[in-house]
C-alpha cells in the first residue's frame, strides 16, 4: 500500500475533529453554558454514527500500513462506543446539576477523546497500535475517575485505578514481548501463521500474561479488584461509561487477539475458567452489597463472566443461535442500554437521597414511578428475565455454549443467574416494598394491611425532563429488542464478520 | 386479529388503559378492570363457541405469524380439549378475583394492572405452541405474582415473594436449558412444538433425552409443586392476598401439570417412560405427606395450601402412570383414563381450591381477621350461607361423589391402579386422610358451641356471593353431568397419547 486511504477512517477522523472542536468551544463558553459543550458532543457523536454504520456492511481489509483492521466487527464496536458516550454524556449533564465543577466541559471533551481510543482498540491489528490504544483509553479513564477533585473517594478511585491499570498494562506488554519474540512480528494477522509452530506451554504463558491486561479492562476475576472501589468512588456517569464502553472495547480487542492470533487450544480452557470465576465470584460478592454502585460493580464482574462464555464458544458452524461471537455482540449492545439506564437511575436517586445506599431507593415506586419502573425493568433485564434484550442475549450465550459442547458452562451460567436474581430484586423490593426510613428488609415486620407511609418530600423533582429522556431511550434499548430481537440479531450477525488472516 | 389473540391481549389492553387512569379515580379503575376481565371471559366463551368439540383432540383456531424470522420463532397459538378448559377457567377466575378485590384500597391501580398482566401471562402459557413464546409467557406470569405477593401480601410477604420468585426461576432456567438441548438436536431446527412433537429430536439418544427431561422436570415440578420442591408453596399461598392465593392455586400450579401433559409426554416419551417410576413415587409421597401435613395445620390457608400439594400429587400420579404405559398397547386404555382424570383434576382443583381460598378470604379479610381453625366454632349459627358453601367446597375437595372432584380422582385411581397398583393403594391412603382432615376442619369451624367473639359476624354479602356462585355451580354441574367436559378432555388426551406412541 502506497498511501493512506482516509475514507475508512472517517469515524475516527470525525470523532477526533469533534474532540478538538469541543476543546476550543469549552474555552470560549461561559461557565453557565457548559452544557452547550455536552449537547455539541452529543450532536457530533450522532454524526459520527453514520460512517461507523457504513462499516457494518462493508468489506474487510487492513488499512494504514496493515496496522488497522477495517471490518464490520470494528464498526460494531465503534457504534457501541459512540452510543455509550451519547447516553453517558446526557446522563452526566444530569449528574453535574448537583455536582458543580469547573471541569464539566473538560469531562465531556475527554469522553469524546476516549471514544477515539475505544474505536482504535476495536480495530487495532498490530500489537503496538493495540497497546497505544489501550493506554490512551486507560489514561483518560484514570483522569475521569478522579475528576471530582474535591471528593476524596473520587481521588482515591483515580489513584487506585491508575496503579492497578499500570500494573495490568505492564504485564500485558510483557506478554506481547513473548509473542514478538516467538513470531518476529507485531502484526496480529501475521502472528497467527507464525505462532502455529510455537510450543503450547510457551503460548500458555503468553496468553496468561496478555489476559491479565484484558481481564483488567473487562473486569474479569481475578483481575477485578479495582472494580468495586473505582465504581464506588468515581463519578457515576464515568462509572457507567467504564462499565459499558471500556468493557466492550476490552472484549473487542480480546476477541480479535484470541480469534485471529492465537490457536484456540492455547486459551479456551483458561478463558472458560475466567468465565466461571467471574460469574461466581461476582454474583456471590454482589449478594451482600448495600451500596448500589458497589452492587453494580460486582454485577459488572458477573456479566463479564457471562460474556466470556461467548468468547469460549468459538463456533465451528455458526448458526443464528449457536455462534458465540454474535451472541457476545448481541449481549454487549443490550448491556450498554441496560447498564447505562441503571446508572442513570442511580444518579437521580443519589441526588434525591444524598447517598448511593440501596436503602435510599425505599419508596421510589411512589416518589418517582417512571424511574422506578424503568429501574425494575433494568434489574429484571440484568437477571435475564424475558421479555428483555438481555434475556435473548443470555439465551444466545448459553445456546452457543451448548452448541460447542460447553453444556457445563451454560449450567454454571444458569445457576449464577438464579443467584443474581436475589440482589437485583433487592433493589425492586426497596422501591416498592420498603417505605423510606426502613433500612433493611424490615418489611417482614410491617403490618399486613397498612400501606407504606407517603415518602419524604425531596428537594426538587427526581425526574427531570432530561432524566426521563435518557431513561426512555435506555429503557427502549433494553426492552424493545426483547419483544422484537430480529433487527439486533441481524446486526450482531453481520458484525460478527471478523477479518480473518 | 383473530380470536385467540383477542383472548390473549384484551387484558394487556385493559392494563394500558389503567396505566393512563388517574390514581385517585378508584371506582373508575375497578370498573375498567372488571369490564376488561368480563370482556376477556366473553371472548374466551366465544372462542369455545367457535371450537369444534367433535374434534377436540386436534389443535384448533390456530394462528401462526412469524415473530423472530432469524431464529424461526413464530407466534403460534391454538387450543385443544386440554387447553381450552384451562383458558376458560383462567378468564373466569380472573373476573371473580376482580370482583372479590373490589375492596382492596392499597394502590388499587397497580393491583389491577398486575392482575391483568398476570392473566395474559397465564393465558399465553396455555395458548402458546412455540417454545419461546411459551417460555416468555411462563416467565412473564412470574413477575406480576411476585409483586402481588410482595406488596399486598401478609406479614411475611417479603420472604414469601422472593422465595417464590427464586424457586420458580431455578425451574424455568432449567427448562430453558432443556428447550435449547431439544432445539440443537432438531432437524430442521425449530422451536415449534407441533413440529417437535412429530420430530422427537432426542428419540435416538436416551441419555441426552433424560438430560433434557431433567431440565423440563425441574421447571414443571417446582411449579406443580411436587415433593420435595413444594416448600415455596405454603409460604406463597399463605402470604399472598386472597385473590393472589386463588390464582396461584387455581391456575399457576396448573402451568406445571399442563407442561408435563402438553410438552414432556409427547416430546420426551422414552425419557419420561424411563423415569415414570420416580415421578410416580414422588407424586404418591406428595399425596400422602401433603394430606398428613394439612391435617396438622391450624391455619386455614396453610391447610388448603397443603391440601393442594396432596391434590397435585394425584394429578402427577395420573400423568406418570400414562407415561409408564408408553409402548404397552394393553395399558393404553388405562393410560387414557388416568390422563383424563389428571386433566379433570387440574380443572376440579382450580374450581374447588379457588373457591376455598375465596372462602377463607371472606372470613379473614373482612370479618374475623384470623384464620386459626381452633379460633372458630359454631359459625353455622351466624353464617348459614357461608357455612353451606364452605362445606360444599370442602366436600368437593375431599372427593364426594356427585361433585366435581370425585369424577377426577376416580378416573385417576381407576387408570393408575392398572399401571401402578401398589402406589395407587398408597395414594388412596392420602384420600382417606384428606376426608379426615376436611371433616375435622368442618367440625371445628362450623359445629360445636359458637365462639362468642364471632357473635356479630355478618353472613356473605352480595359481592362475595357473586364471586362464589359460578364456582359452586361448576362444582355441582360438572359433578352431576361431567360428560361434555370429559369428552373434550378425552379426545385431547387420545390425541396426545397418539403422539406418544
Amino acid at each position: 500500500m502506497t498511501g493512506v486511504d482516509l475514507r475508512p477512517l472517517l469515524p475516527e477522523i470525525t470523532i477526533g475533529l469533534l474532540a478538538l472542536g469541543l476543546l476550543v468551544l469549552d474555552l470560549v463558553v461561559t461557565p453557565e453554558d457548559r452544557r452547550l459543550v455536552g449537547w455539541t458532543a452529543i450532536a457530533g457523536l450522532i454524526i459520527a454514527l453514520f460512517p461507523s454504520a457504513v462499516l457494518i456492511g462493508g468489506t474487510r481489509y487492513l488499512a494504514v500500513f496493515n496496522t488497522y483492521a477495517i471490518d464490520p466487527f470494528a464498526g460494531f464496536f465503534k457504534i457501541v462506543a459512540i452510543v455509550s458516550a451519547i447516553l453517558v454524556i446526557a446522563a452526566a449533564m444530569e449528574f453535574f446539576r448537583d455536582h458543580p465543577t469547573a471541569h464539566e466541559g473538560d469531562i465531556y471533551v475527554m469522553i469524546v477523546f476516549m471514544v477515539l481510543g475505544l474505536a482504535a482498540m476495536a480495530a487495532a491489528a498490530d500489537l503496538i497500535v493495540l497497546f497505544l490504544a489501550i493506554e490512551w483509553v486507560s489514561l483518560i479513564s484514570y483522569v475521569l475517575a478522579g475528576s471530582l477533585k474535591a471528593d476524596r473517594k473520587s481521588s482515591e478511585a483515580g489513584v487506585k485505578y491508575f496503579f492497578y491499570g499500570a500494573a495490568a498494562s505492564a504485564v500485558m506488554l510483557y506478554g506481547f514481548t513473548y509473542l514478538y519474540g516467538a513470531a518476529g512480528t507485531t502484526n496480529i494477522y501475521l502472528l497467527a501463521s507464525r505462532l502455529a509452530t510455537a510450543q503450547p506451554g510457551f503460548l500458555t504463558v503468553a496468553v496468561v500474561l496478555i489476559l491479565a491486561g484484558f481481564g483488567f479492562k473487562i473486569s474479569a476475576v481475578p483481575f477485578h479488584q479495582w472494580t468495586p472501589d473505582v465504581y464506588e468512588g468515581a463519578p457515576t456517569p464515568i462509572v457507567a461509561f467504564l462499565s459499558v464502553a471500556s468493557k466492550a472495547a476490552g472484549f473487542a480487542a480480546l476477541v480479535r487477539m484470541l480469534y485471529v492470533a492465537l490457536p484456540a487450544d492455547a486459551w479456551v480452557g483458561i478463558v472458560a475458567a475466567l468465565a466461571v470465576l467471574s460469574m461466581t465470584v461476582g454474583n456471590l460478592l454482589a449478594l451482600s452489597q448495600t451500596n448500589i454502585k458497589r452492587m453494580l460493580a460486582y454485577s459488572a464482574i458477573a456479566h463479564a463472566g457471562y460474556m466470556l462464555i461467548g468468547v469460549v464458544a468459538v463456533s465451528a458452524a455458526p448458526g443464528v443461535l449457536g455462534s458465540g461471537l454474535s451472541a457476545l455482540l448481541f449481549y454487549l449492545m443490550a448491556y450498554v442500554f441496560t447498564n447505562v439506564g441503571a446508572f442513570t437511575v442511580a444518579i437521580a436517586v443519589s441526588r434525591a437521597s444524598g447517598s448511593d445506599a440501596i436503602a435510599g431507593y425505599a419508596g421510589l415506586g411512589q416518589r418517582a414511578p417512571f424511574a422506578a419502573v424503568a429501574m425494575a425493568a433494568f434489574m429484571l433485564a440484568l437477571t435475564g428475565i424475558p421479555p428483555t434484550a438481555l434475556f435473548w442475549g443470555k439465551v444466545f450465550l448459553f445456546g452457543a455454549a451448548i452448541q460447542t459442547r460447553f453444556l457445563w458452562l451454560a449450567v454454571v451460567g444458569i445457576l449464577n443467574s438464579v443467584v443474581s436474581l436475589y440482589y437485583y430484586v433487592g433493589v425492586i423490593r426497596a422501591m416498592w416494598q420498603m417505605s423510606p426510613g426502613e433500612t433493611s428488609a424490615a418489611g417482614d415486620a410491617a403490618p399486613a394491611v397498612a400501606g407504606p407511609p407517603a415518602g419524604e418530600p425531596v428537594a426538587g423533582p427526581i425526574e427531570t425532563p432530561l432524566l426521563r429522556g435518557v431513561l426512555a431511550v435506555t429503557a427502549a434499548g433494553a426492552l424493545l429488542p426483547g419483544f422484537f430481537p430480529d433487527a439486533l440479531i441481524r446486526l450482531a450477525q453481520a458484525a460478527s464478520l471478523l477479518l480473518k488472516p | 386479529m383473530s380470536l385467540l389473540s383477542l383472548v390473549l391481549w384484551i387484558p394487556v389492553a385493559g392494563a394500558a388503559v389503567l396505566l393512563a387512569a388517574p390514581r385517585g379515580e378508584v371506582r373508575t379503575i375497578r370498573i375498567v378492570a372488571l369490564v376488561t376481565t368480563v370482556a376477556d371471559f366473553l371472548a374466551s366463551v366465544w372462542a369455545a363457541g367457535a371450537f369444534d368439540f367433535a374434534h377436540a383432540g386436534t389443535l384448533q383456531l390456530a394462528e401462526q405469524v412469524r415473530w423472530i424470522p432469524s431464529l424461526g420463532v413464530t407466534y403460534h397459538l391454538a387450543v385443544d380439549g386440554l387447553s381450552l378448559p384451562l383458558v376458560l377457567l383462567t378468564t373466569l377466575l380472573t373476573v371473580l378475583c376482580v370482583i372479590y378485590s373490589w375492596r382492596v384500597d392499597l394502590r388499587p391501580k397497580e393491583y389491577m394492572i398486575l392482575f391483568l398482566l398476570l392473566e395474559t401471562g397465564m393465558l399465553g402459557v396455555f395458548l402458546a405452541l412455540d417454545f419461546f413464546l411459551f417460555y416468555v409467557f411462563w416467565e412473564v406470569s412470574l413477575i406480576p405474582m411476585y409483586f402481588i405477593i410482595g406488596i399486598w401480601g401478609g406479614p411475611r410477604r417479603v420472604y414469601a415473594a422472593i422465595k417464590f420468585f427464586l424457586y420458580t426461576l431455578v425451574g424455568s432456567l432449567a427448562m430453558l436449558l432443556g428447550i435449547l438441548i431439544v432445539y440443537f438436536h432438531s432437524s430442521p431446527r425449530t422451536f415449534d412444538m407441533v413440529a417437535l412433537f412429530q420430530q422427537k429430536p432426542l428419540a435416538g439418544d436416551l441419555h441426552l433425552a433424560i438430560l433434557a427431561f431433567w431440565g423440563f422436570f425441574l421447571g414443571f415440578a417446582i411449579k406443580v409443586p411436587m415433593f420435595p420442591f413444594h416448600t415455596w408453596l405454603p409460604d406463597a399461598h399463605v402470604e399472598a392476598p386472597t385473590a393472589g392465593s386463588v390464582l396461584l392455586a387455581a391456575i399457576l400450579l396448573k402451568l406445571g401439570t399442563y407442561g408435563f401433559v402438553r410438552i414432556v409426554l409427547p416430546l420426551l416419551p422414552a425419557a419420561f417412560h424411563a423415569l415414570a417410576g420416580m415421578v410416580a413415587v414422588l407424586a404418591v409421597i406428595a399425596a400422602v405427606y401433603g394430606a398428613l401435613v394439612a391435617m396438622a395445620q391450624t391455619d386455614l390457608k396453610k391447610l388448603i395450601a397443603y391440601s393442594s400439594v396432596n391434590h397435585m400429587g394425584y394429578v402427577m400420579l395420573g400423568v406418570a402412570a400414562a407415561a409408564a404405559a408408553e409402548g404397552q398397547p394393553a395399558l393404553r386404555n388405562a393410560a387414557a383414563i388416568a390422563l383424563n382424570g389428571a386433566t379433570m383434576q387440574m380443572l376440579a382443583h382450580g374450581v374447588i381450591t379457588g373457591a376455598l381460598f375465596f372462602l377463607v378470604g371472606v372470613l379473614y379479610d373482612y370479618r374475623a381477621h384470623t384464620r386459626g381453625v381452633n379460633d372458630f366454632g359454631g359459625l353455622w349459627e351466624r353464617l348459614p350461607v357461608y357455612t353451606g358453601l364452605t362445606m360444599l367446597a370442602m366436600l368437593a375437595s375431599l372427593g364426594l361423589p356427585g361433585l366435581m372432584g370425585f369424577v377426577a380422582e376416580f378416573s385417576i385411581f381407576l387408570g393408575a391402579y392398572q399401571i401402578y397398583p401398589a402406589l395407587t393403594v398408597v395414594a388412596l391412603v392420602g384420600v382417606v386422610i384428606t376426608v379426615a382432615f376436611f371433616l375435622w376442619t368442618i367440625y371445628r369451624v362450623f359445629w360445636g358451641p359458637l365462639n362468642p367473639r364471632w357473635a356479630g359476624l355478618p353472613d356473605l354479602d352480595g359481592r362475595e356471593a357473586w364471586t362464589l356462585a359460578p364456582l359452586v355451580a361448576l362444582m355441582i354441574a360438572v359433578g352431576v353431568y361431567p360428560a361434555p367436559v370429559v369428552d373434550a378432555i378425552n379426545a385431547a388426551m387420545l390425541g396426545i397419547l397418539n403422539l406418544v406412541r
